[in-house]
Parts: structure tokens; C-alpha cells; sequence
């Protein structure tokens, strides 16, 4: 049993969220912390909590307003809750999941890879060994449903956003976008460099199981010459 | 029973009270614009006031039924007319078999909301029918309605003649349609430079406003500080301030994270309002406390809350 870090702050995030902040940066660490947190609430999962949302450093929670007596303030009340329950408990560090996503690297499947290359110096061999040698941690889904943002891309191939969008990235598309890369779930706009593709299905929404990924997975991108 | 979609309108959605317990996945709530006029049209057709319903957005639809139906529409003024007869808002319709309901353009606001009794049938993914367009899930085949859409209804209605009720519901004071739109804001995280800049001044509702947010135009502002921010939880309400310096004001397609500042959040009792404004439309926000926030939602429920007692008084007895 580890002790669960306790957010640096409380805040509200309009009138039914709070705001629970475990640090300022962008770090396997933090996040780490997110999710320890995020998975303990889960567990103890109050009839009043709609919503535990992971962030990159913050964990909101959405409350039901409705869930409480008209003269009771809400928020108060899940912050109180959130005090007792959290802060001052322990929780096991819970065992993250571990996947492996098949990639075909470059050509029509990866169209900035060549540039990624460029803008690393390096070949585009080497960006694909790199990019798929990293150990990558689900920081949090979002941007579309089951859109995964993943912390663990080596720094050499970070690379800024294209200027302009693409009015159309396939479904499947790996990219990177800053010092972070991730997966387009459905085809649509997207500015992130596209270096390659995946088959896997990251989003069903008819699904048990609607999301392929979840904050807190461990992803592996295995190359491969042909999507099976 | 089911209605044809003879036109599809600019962009109509089915919509209900919205999808919950999904956001950890990146699914944002959706749900109707305008929860207000939203669940007076389904009450007026004696549904539950989430219930499935369509939303339009500035222009309506045509819809033939294909048996009779009693409907219902609320929110923004429009020009509907059953065959060639104009048709009123808020007040409850029955429809004859093989009526076509022609919903026009949307006067003094810019969402309506069509209930039929018994509830649209629509595809229920997590825990709600909503149309989710990011996702393209939800509703009918997950998009705004088509040309030759098909929409299935929950039961059939037998209605002899075109009936138009001679009661209706007056929804002043939430539907005022001032010159200038008053929205109060709770404070956000972020500071903007001045301290009360966006307070200051009118703002004018852009025509990139959507369903995701209502973007505005008027003095641009500035974050008082200017520090890296990584992405966070963003919730409906949310007011961002992008580095162009004109605010965006988060309405239920919101993504369900964002990097930008956060300067304020729209208090629930004035999503309404918000989801009613139009291109070109004049904006205004006002400070708002928690307490004054769950102060105007109590009462905007309360009056919610008279309107069912009435209605149900006039269904049960008139």
C-alpha cells in the first residue's frame, strides 16, 4: 500500500466540477499521481459522482447537484468528501495495463515521416526504431472520444503541429504533436505529424469496453510491413 | 409510427438531456443547447422532460408523419406551419395523419425544439440518445438529419384533425430577448489584463459559433499572466481565451479538455440564453458568486417546475 499523493489544490471548475491539482507540468510523475488518485475515487465511487476526469496534472470531478438537498452546497460537500476519503488514505498503486498497437510506418500511411526525419536528423529508420522503442503512458483521452495523448515520446522527435490542419487524417493515424504523440481514433481534421497507421479500433461506442485505451495504460507500437 | 425528413434544415440534431459518466474518454456531454425550452416541449406533449427531442438550429426542417402525432415547439421564434396553416410555439398540436410540418427560419434566437409525444426512438449509445457529431454516435445514425432520414417515434397517436391548443406557456422571464444578451460569468482561473476587461465592454457573437462554443468578437484581451498552461478538464460553461485574444464560450459539444486560459464560467441558469444567441447578436457578462449561481438555478427550476404543474392541470383536465 502506497500512500496517495495529495493534490497541491482544490479548486471549482464552474458550478458542479472540482478541480483537483497535483502539480504544473507535463511529467510521467504527476500524472502518475492523477491516476493513483483517479483509480481510488473510482473504487469508492459516491452515488453523487458523475463524472473522474484525468488530466496531463489535474483530476476533475463532476458532481450531480441533483444527488444533494437543495440546501446543501454540493460542492462543499464533495470537497469535504474529497479531504477525507483521498487525502488522508492510502491506496495500492493499481497494476497499469499493458497493449501493444501495430503501426505501419511511412508512405501513404505516414506522410510526415520524412519530415519528422528531417526535422530530428535522423533517418527515417531511426525515428521509427525511436518511436517505437518508448515505453508510452495514457496521460488522459481526449480532443475527440478515445483520442489518446501519450507521455513518453523520445524529445528528438518532438516536432510543432503542421501550420495549417489537414482537412482529413484516416482513422488509425499515429502522430506527433509537440513533445507528444497519439492516435486519431476516427477520420477528421487533425494538425498533428501523421508518421504512420494503426488498424486497431481505439473507439466503439456501442462497445462494453468503448475505448481501446485508458488513462493509465502502458502502450508499446510494434512496426509491422502490413496492417493485418 | 415514423416521419419522413422531406428537408433536413441547416444542422438538426436528436437531442436529450445529455451523456454523463463517458468524459474520462474523451466524450463530451452533448445534450440539448437549451435545456429549458428543451424540457417545456417535451412537457407540453406529456413526455419526460429529457426525453429525445429535435433540436434546429436557425433554419427547420420539413417533416412528413406518416400517422397522427401531437408535438410541441419551444425555444426561438419560428415560422412553422402544418401544410399551408402557420402553427404557434410553445402550446401543444395534434397533427392528422400525413401532415407536413414546415419549420422555417428561427426569429429572435437561434434554437427551437420539436417533442412528439411517446419520444423520438433513437439510438442510445452510454447512457443517452443524443446526437454526439465529434463521435458520430447517438441520435439518428449518429449526424444531423439527411433528406429521406426516416425517424421512428414510440407509439402511435390517433388524431382525427389539426387541433392547436388554446393555452399556452409564457416563457418570460427566461426567454426576454434583451437588445443585449446578460450573462453572468463565476470567476475563472486565469486573470485577464485589465482585471475586469471582460466585463468591460459588449461583446458580438461571431458566425463560427457552434455547437461547441459561441465565439465572440470586441476588444481582444490578454491573459495577465503569461505562463505555459497544459491541457485541463473544460466542462460547458467554460470561457477559454485563445492567444487571438476573442473568448469562446464552451457549450455541450465541448471538447472534454483544453490548453487555453480559462477566464470564467457561464453559471447553468444561462445556457439558455447563451444557446440562443446569433451571429451578430450583442453579449454582455456580469460577475457572478457560487452562491448567486445555485440562487438563479433553484429558481430557474422552480419555474420549470410550475410550468409541469400547469401543464399537467390543463392535460388532465382540459
Amino acid at each position: 500500500m502506497a500512500p496517495s499523493h495529495p493534490p497541491t489544490a482544490i479548486e471549482t471548475l464552474g458550478e458542479d466540477a472540482l478541480l483537483l491539482r497535483f502539480g504544473d507540468g507535463i511529467d510521467v510523475a504527476t500524472n502518475a499521481r492523477v491516476h493513483a488518485a483517479a483509480t481510488r475515487i473510482a473504487a469508492l465511487r459516491p452515488p453523487w459522482l458523475r463524472d473522474i476526469v484525468p488530466a496531463y496534472a489535474s483530476l476533475a470531478l463532476f458532481v450531480a447537484l441533483d444527488a444533494f438537498p437543495p440546501t446543501t452546497d454540493a460542492l462543499v460537500a464533495a470537497e469535504r468528501w474529497v479531504r477525507q476519503q483521498v487525502l488522508d488514505q492510502t491506496g495500492a498503486d493499481a497494476q497499469p495495463r499493458r497493449l501493444e498497437i501495430q503501426v505501419v510506418y511511412g508512405g501513404a500511411d505516414g506522410p510526415d515521416l520524412a519530415a519528422v526525419a528531417a526535422h530530428a536528423g535522423l533517418s527515417a529508420g531511426d525515428v521509427v526504431e525511436r518511436h517505437a522503442s518508448a515505453d508510452y503512458t495514457v496521460a488522459m483521452l481526449g480532443f475527440a472520444p478515445g483520442f489518446p495523448y501519450l507521455l513518453g515520446l523520445d524529445p528528438t522527435l518532438a516536432m510543432p503541429r503542421l501550420q495549417t490542419p489537414r482537412t482529413r487524417v484516416a482513422a488509425g493515424s499515429v502522430g506527433i504533436g509537440g513533445a507528444q504523440t497519439g492516435i486519431y481514433p476516427r477520420p477528421g481534421p487533425g494538425g498533428w505529424r501523421i508518421i504512420g497507421r494503426t488498424n486497431a479500433r481505439l473507439f466503439d461506442a456501442r462497445s462494453d469496453q468503448p475505448s481501446l485505451l485508458l488513462p493509465g495504460d502502458r502502450v508499446r507500437f510494434v512496426p509491422v510491413d502490413a496492417l493485418s | 409510427m415514423t416521419i419522413r425528413v422531406l428537408a433536413p434544415g441547416l444542422l438538426t440534431t436528436v437531442q436529450d438531456g445529455g451523456r454523463h459518466g463517458s468524459r474520462a474518454l474523451g466524450v463530451g456531454h452533448a445534450g440539448a443547447l437549451d435545456p429549458y425550452a428543451h424540457a417545456v416541449a417535451n412537457l407540453l406533449v406529456g413526455n419526460a422532460a429529457d426525453a429525445p427531442a429535435l433540436e434546429i438550429t436557425l433554419t427547420g426542417p420539413r417533416l412528413q408523419f406518416d400517422s397522427g402525432a401531437r408535438v410541441a415547439i419551444c425555444g426561438a421564434h419560428v415560422d412553422a406551419r402544418v401544410d399551408a396553416l402557420p402553427i404557434p410555439c410553445w402550446r401543444p398540436i395534434a397533427l392528422p395523419a400525413g401532415s407536413v410540418l414546415s419549420i422555417g427560419a428561427c426569429r429572435d434566437g437561434a434554437r427551437a425544439y420539436v417533442a412528439i409525444t411517446g419520444g423520438f426512438r433513437a439510438d442510445t449509445v452510454l447512457g443517452s440518445a443524443s446526437t454526439d457529431l465529434r463521435g458520430g454516435f447517438g441520435g439518428s445514425a449518429g449526424r444531423a438529419l439527411v433528406a429521406g432520414d426516416v425517424l421512428d417515434v414510440n407509439g402511435d397517436t390517433t388524431v382525427d384533425d389539426l387541433h392547436i391548443a388554446r393555452w399556452w406557456i409564457d416563457p418570460s422571464p427566461d426567454y426576454d430577448h434583451a437588445p443585449v444578451a446578460i450573462v453572468r460569468l463565476l470567476a475563472g482561473r486565469d486573470a485577464t489584463s485589465p482585471v475586469d476587461g471582460v466585463f468591460a465592454g459588449e461583446w458580438r457573437v461571431a458566425s463560427a459559433s457552434d455547437r461547441q462554443g459561441v465565439r465572440l468578437e470586441g476588444a481582444s484581451l490578454h491573459v495577465a499572466e503569461t505562463i505555459e498552461r497544459i491541457s485541463e478538464p473544460v466542462s460547458p460553461g467554460t470561457v477559454q481565451l485563445p492567444p487571438d485574444g476573442a473568448p469562446i464560450v464552451l457549450l455541450a459539444d465541448a471538447q472534454t479538455h483544453g490548453g487555453y486560459p480559462r477566464i470564467g464560467h457561464a453559471i447553468r441558469a444561462d445556457w439558455p440564453r447563451l444557446a440562443q444567441l446569433r451571429p451578430g447578436d450583442r453579449l454582455r457578462f456580469v460577475p457572478c458568486s457560487l452562491a448567486q449561481a445555485a440562487q438563479a438555478r433553484r429558481e430557474q427550476a422552480q419555474r420549470l417546475a410550475r410550468i409541469a404543474l400547469a401543464i399537467q392541470a390543463r392535460r388532465s383536465g382540459a
